[in-house]
């Protein structure tokens, strides 16, 4: 048994604005089975460019099938991240806060990490600047690859197709 | 690789207390086998019962369940400590015989896990016949090494019989104020083994015939600095217990012996079937990989230490990789987890998994239906040796959530961005805070009796951003949901220190779209006390709590305390006084309220042992806030408005995060230019795009900075104890930064002492014990 919604809910949903009641309905109840499809068709009217979404991975940050087939990281903006399975930060641009200085410009300087400890680093998208992640490891680690999904298995527990450009 | 368990079951010489007429680890080890063997917990396949006959199912579930709920409800009434009292540190937890979990109260559930391996411990450790398990029998554990969380939460387990069978086991759990460790509170620090670490009992039976033994109230209550609270908090588990034992005794009168045993079974069955089902409606497959680190500053002169190889600066770091299957079940694997360590900060295996379920209730499976059966669909893999899954008894755990809650932190994040994938907007959260600070000390009291504190206003800290709305302020922690600050009264009844202050904490909240949810602040003024000293515990250098999808982490937490403050001669002559809020910590004000010579403490360092306060000397307890969400510059001009209006934004911090022109008016109302604004905001996205580096051409320079080992002592440790502890993340390392594949750090060219890195004892060692291992190491 679930709850459905209408497409102008899911909207609202993700702008913010949904009645307090309807998103208790969504957190008390089970979850709306249609709701992957319905988010994707909202996202997509609201797209720049023609290529279709295949999974959201961020409010400006998708993975997408372009007009060629294949499937890769894309921004808002247009620009794209490079291929899908790629970890999309290594084509972003970063920004380390790793002084007093820095960290200053985000925080009262007692409320900020100290950089001997820690950094935080900004990942910029090099065309419209958003702002996509900001991770806040030691120094020295490892650029994180935080998601990995596995789209072809999600999209069967979905009930949807497959895009061609997806590795079994 | 050591592998979970396989069971062969024991033997014993007295008769079976069960009546299928197995010894008690036989029963488990036959339940066990045939779960992992079948996929389905007992094998069961079918849920005959819950088929045939669903209303009874369902009102065995409904009565067994409200009765755990109101015991813990009335029980709580019961005890004396307001941790128990107030902010309902307590859990009760009904058990089938084998120890898996059948349903839970509301609480502190992570103990659901810690009392079910306490009744494992015993069953496979042969308690049926040594020093037997009778009706009426009562049993206590607080020992870690047998998957406590730490020693103060103290459990009581009472077998339930029926016609001279056990047919279930019921456990009550209560996080008590004082466990005689060598520093006063519950969760205190400067001890660095099992030790100091406070009186532990190993599943001692500790009553008979329904009553508590007089040898073990003698001996227990003086080992303790609050024999009072003890006593009631005792009490107040063994009348949940036995509140619970009547309730099962009417099931099984009702419904009779052979249904409720059958029931005992499905229902964890259908535990499993519960999750499976939860993870298939609202992730997506795939990995997951995040990452967690908090703070050890031990070198501070603040930071008192028996063992000279325990002053040492050290990082927790904690990996983890979250495997979604395509059918549907889960594997968390902690690969690369730093080495335990000579601090309170140690867990084990059974504290973090469960641990895990407290925060998954409150995300995957937010159900009241929540059991063992949910281990019975994951793995989890431990790596033994790490601060995860200590391999040595030594080490002490009074505040394993320091580690704990910053590790979970990032599973939470984790499992957002799969709920973000799939459109399920409304479950995001960008994590947790980190809850603390804990506020602890001891002495004399008011009433002039030896006393120790544990402020628990840490269960009511900021919450983390979700992806359509900012986080609470001031509401929750992970470890309980239905967390609260308690009543300044009662904590002024329970503690020599009176309240100066309490506001929330502007600026807590990580920024974001949607900010995280902000923190407070309490100033206490130590008052009515004697030989009185106290202690600061959280997280200051580093935060554990980041930002998801370009919201930033919360803030870090910070130091302030104020001894020689002449404010009682300030009192007496209607000078002001320092309270409410600290505004900014960078632009001091309360300093600005004390005599001329009083001493102020002000900085990141968030851990010291004990220090002496006299009355009069002041103590700011900051609660911390919740991670963002989001690009800052999403956010809203209106939400803009709304925080500089409700006094959670600092003016300073408006204008550098958000870009915000804004106009204050004569009562201090402000408003908000949108123009003026949103054309500062694209000017901020050009400096973005001036000041940021390409990844790869950064990825140059940081390399260029592992291999001159160019990094804190701290930061090299940390690599240092996971490196040597696994090699698949040292392989990883190498290759993701193109190093020679001879490059590695030690902790011997660091200088620091690494006791326990080559030479380790485990409990497994012990004569005549038999561990319990549920996990992958």
């Amino acid at each position: 048994m679930s709850t459905t919604y209408t497409k102008k809910q899911v909207a609202e949903l993700i702008d913010g604005v949904l009645d307090w009641e309807t998103v208790r309905r969504m957190l008390f109840m089970p979850k709306d089975p249609l709701r992957f499809a319905m988010y994707i068709e909202v996202l997509q009217e609201r797209a720049k460019w023609e290529d279709k979404i295949v999974l959201p991975l961020a409010p400006h940050l998708y993975i997408v099938e372009d007009k060629n087939g294949d499937i890769v990281n894309k921004c808002d903006c247009g620009y794209v991240f490079g291929p899908y399975q790629e970890n999309w930060k290594l084509n972003a641009l970063i920004y380390v806060r790793d002084s007093v200085e820095k960290f200053n410009q985000v925080y009262p300087k007692l409320m900020s990490p100290d950089a001997e400890w820690q950094v935080y680093r900004e990942y910029y998208c090099p065309e419209c600047a958003c702002q996509h992640d900001v991770e806040a490891p030691v120094p020295w680690y490892p650029v994180i690859h935080d998601f990995e999904p596995d789209i072809a298995e999600f999209y069967k527990w979905v009930g949807l197709k497959v895009p061609k450009g997806i590795a079994a | 690789m050591n592998k979970p368990e396989s069971i062969s079951g024991g033997s014993t010489t007295r008769k079976s207390i069960l009546a299928n007429g197995k010894t008690l680890a036989q029963n488990r080890a036959d339940m066990y086998n045939i779960s992992k063997e079948s996929g389905h917990y007992d094998g069961l396949k079918e849920l005959k019962l819950k088929s045939s006959d669903p209303i009874t199912y369902e009102k065995i579930f409904s009565k067994l369940r409200a009765g755990v709920v109101n015991a813990r409800e009335t029980a709580k009434k019961i005890a004396a400590s307001p941790i128990v009292e107030q902010e309902g540190e307590l859990c009760f937890t009904l058990y089938n015989t084998a120890g898996d979990c059948i349903c839970t109260s509301t609480g502190i559930i992570i103990h659901v896990g810690t009392m079910g391996m306490c009744i494992k411990y015993m069953i496979e450790n042969n308690w049926e016949e040594d020093p037997t398990v009778n009706p009426g029998d009562m049993f206590t554990n607080n020992d870690c090494q047998i998957g406590n969380v730490h020693p103060c939460d103290i459990a009581t387990i009472v077998p339930i019989f029926h016609e001279g069978n056990l047919v279930a086991w019921v456990g009550g759990v209560t996080h008590v104020i004082d466990t005689g460790a060598a520093g006063p509170g519950s969760m205190s620090n400067g001890q660095v083994q099992r030790f100091g670490d406070g009186v532990q009992i190993t599943c001692r039976k500790t009553g008979i015939n329904d009553k508590p033994m007089r040898d073990w109230q003698h001996e227990v209550q003086r080992n303790v600095r609050t024999p009072k609270y003890w006593i009631l908090d005792e009490r107040t588990r063994i009348a949940g217990d036995h509140m619970i034992r009547d309730i099962v005794e009417e099931v099984i009168a009702d419904v009779g012996v052979e249904t409720f045993i059958q029931f005992s079974s499905e229902i964890i069955e259908d535990g499993r079937r519960g999750l499976v089902k939860r993870i298939n409606d609202i992730l997506i497959p795939g990995k997951y990989n995040t990452v967690a680190f908090v703070d050890v500053p031990y070198m501070h002169e603040d930071v008192h230490v028996p063992s000279p190889f325990a002053k040492v600066d050290t990082i927790m770091h904690a990996p983890c990789t979250i495997t979604v299957k395509p059918e549907a079940t889960w594997r968390l694997d902690f690969e690369g987890c730093s080495r335990w360590g000579w601090h309170t900060y140690n867990a084990n295996p059974t504290a973090f998994t469960s641990g895990i379920w407290v925060m998954m209730t409150q995300t995957v499976v937010p159900t009241e239906r929540i059991n063992d059966g949910s281990l019975f669909a994951s793995e989890f893999r431990l790596p033994k040796g790490t601060w995860t899954n200590p391999n040595d008894r030594r080490t002490a755990h009074a505040d394993a959530w320091h580690f704990l809650v910053s590790s979970w932190s990032s599973l939470w994040r984790a499992v957002s961005r799969g709920y973000f994938s799939r459109g399920y907007l409304e479950e995001v959260n960008a994590g947790n805070s980190n809850p603390c600070n804990w506020m602890q000390g001891g002495g004399f009291n008011q009433e002039e009796e030896i006393h120790a504190v544990n402020s628990f206003e840490t269960a009511a800290c900021g919450t983390g951003a979700c992806a359509m709305k900012d986080g609470l302020n001031h509401a929750a922690a992970i470890w309980n949901p239905e967390g609260d600050m308690g009543d300044c009264e009662i904590w002024e009844l329970a503690e020599p220190l009176l309240y100066m202050g309490r506001a929330i904490k502007s600026n807590t909240g990580g920024y974001g779209k949607y900010r995280g949810g902000m923190g407070f602040e309490t100033l206490r003024m130590v008052h009515n006390s004697a030989d009185w000293c106290m202690f600061f515990m959280g997280n200051g250098y580093m935060n554990s709590d980041w930002g998801l999808h370009g919201g930033y982490p919360s803030a870090t937490g910070y130091r302030f305390e104020a001894h020689n403050t002449g404010l009682h001669k300030r009192i007496a002559e209607g000078k002001s006084l320092p309270m409410g809020h600290d505004w900014n910590p960078d632009e001091p004000d309360y300093e600005n309220h004390l005599e001329p010579g009083a001493e102020v403490k002000r900085d990141s360092q968030c851990i010291t042992t004990e220090a002496i306060f006299e009355n009069g000397d002041l103590y700011l307890n900051y609660l911390r806030g919740g991670p963002g969400f989001g690009d800052p510059l999403d956010r809203t001009i209106e939400n803009i408005e709304k925080d500089l209006n409700d006094v959670v934004l600092l003016e300073e911090y408006a204008i550098k995060i958000y870009g915000a022109k804004f106009t204050k008016d004569a009562e201090g109302y402000y408003t908000v230019d949108a123009d003026a604004t949103l054309a500062r905001q694209a000017e901020m996205r050009k400096e973005r795009l001036s000041r940021g580096t390409p990844v790869k051409e950064w990825m140059k320079g940081e390399r260029q900075n592992i291999l001159d080992k160019k990094a804190s002592v701290q930061v090299q440790q940390m690599f240092a104890s996971s490196f040597e502890l696994s090699q698949p993340f040292l392989d990883k390392f190498r290759a993701f930064w193109s190093l020679p594949s001879d490059w590695l750090v030690t902790e011997k060219e660091l200088g620091v002492p690494a006791f326990g890195a080559k030479h380790h004892m485990d409990l497994s060692q012990m004569p005549d014990v038999k561990t319990v291992v549920l996990v992958e190491e």
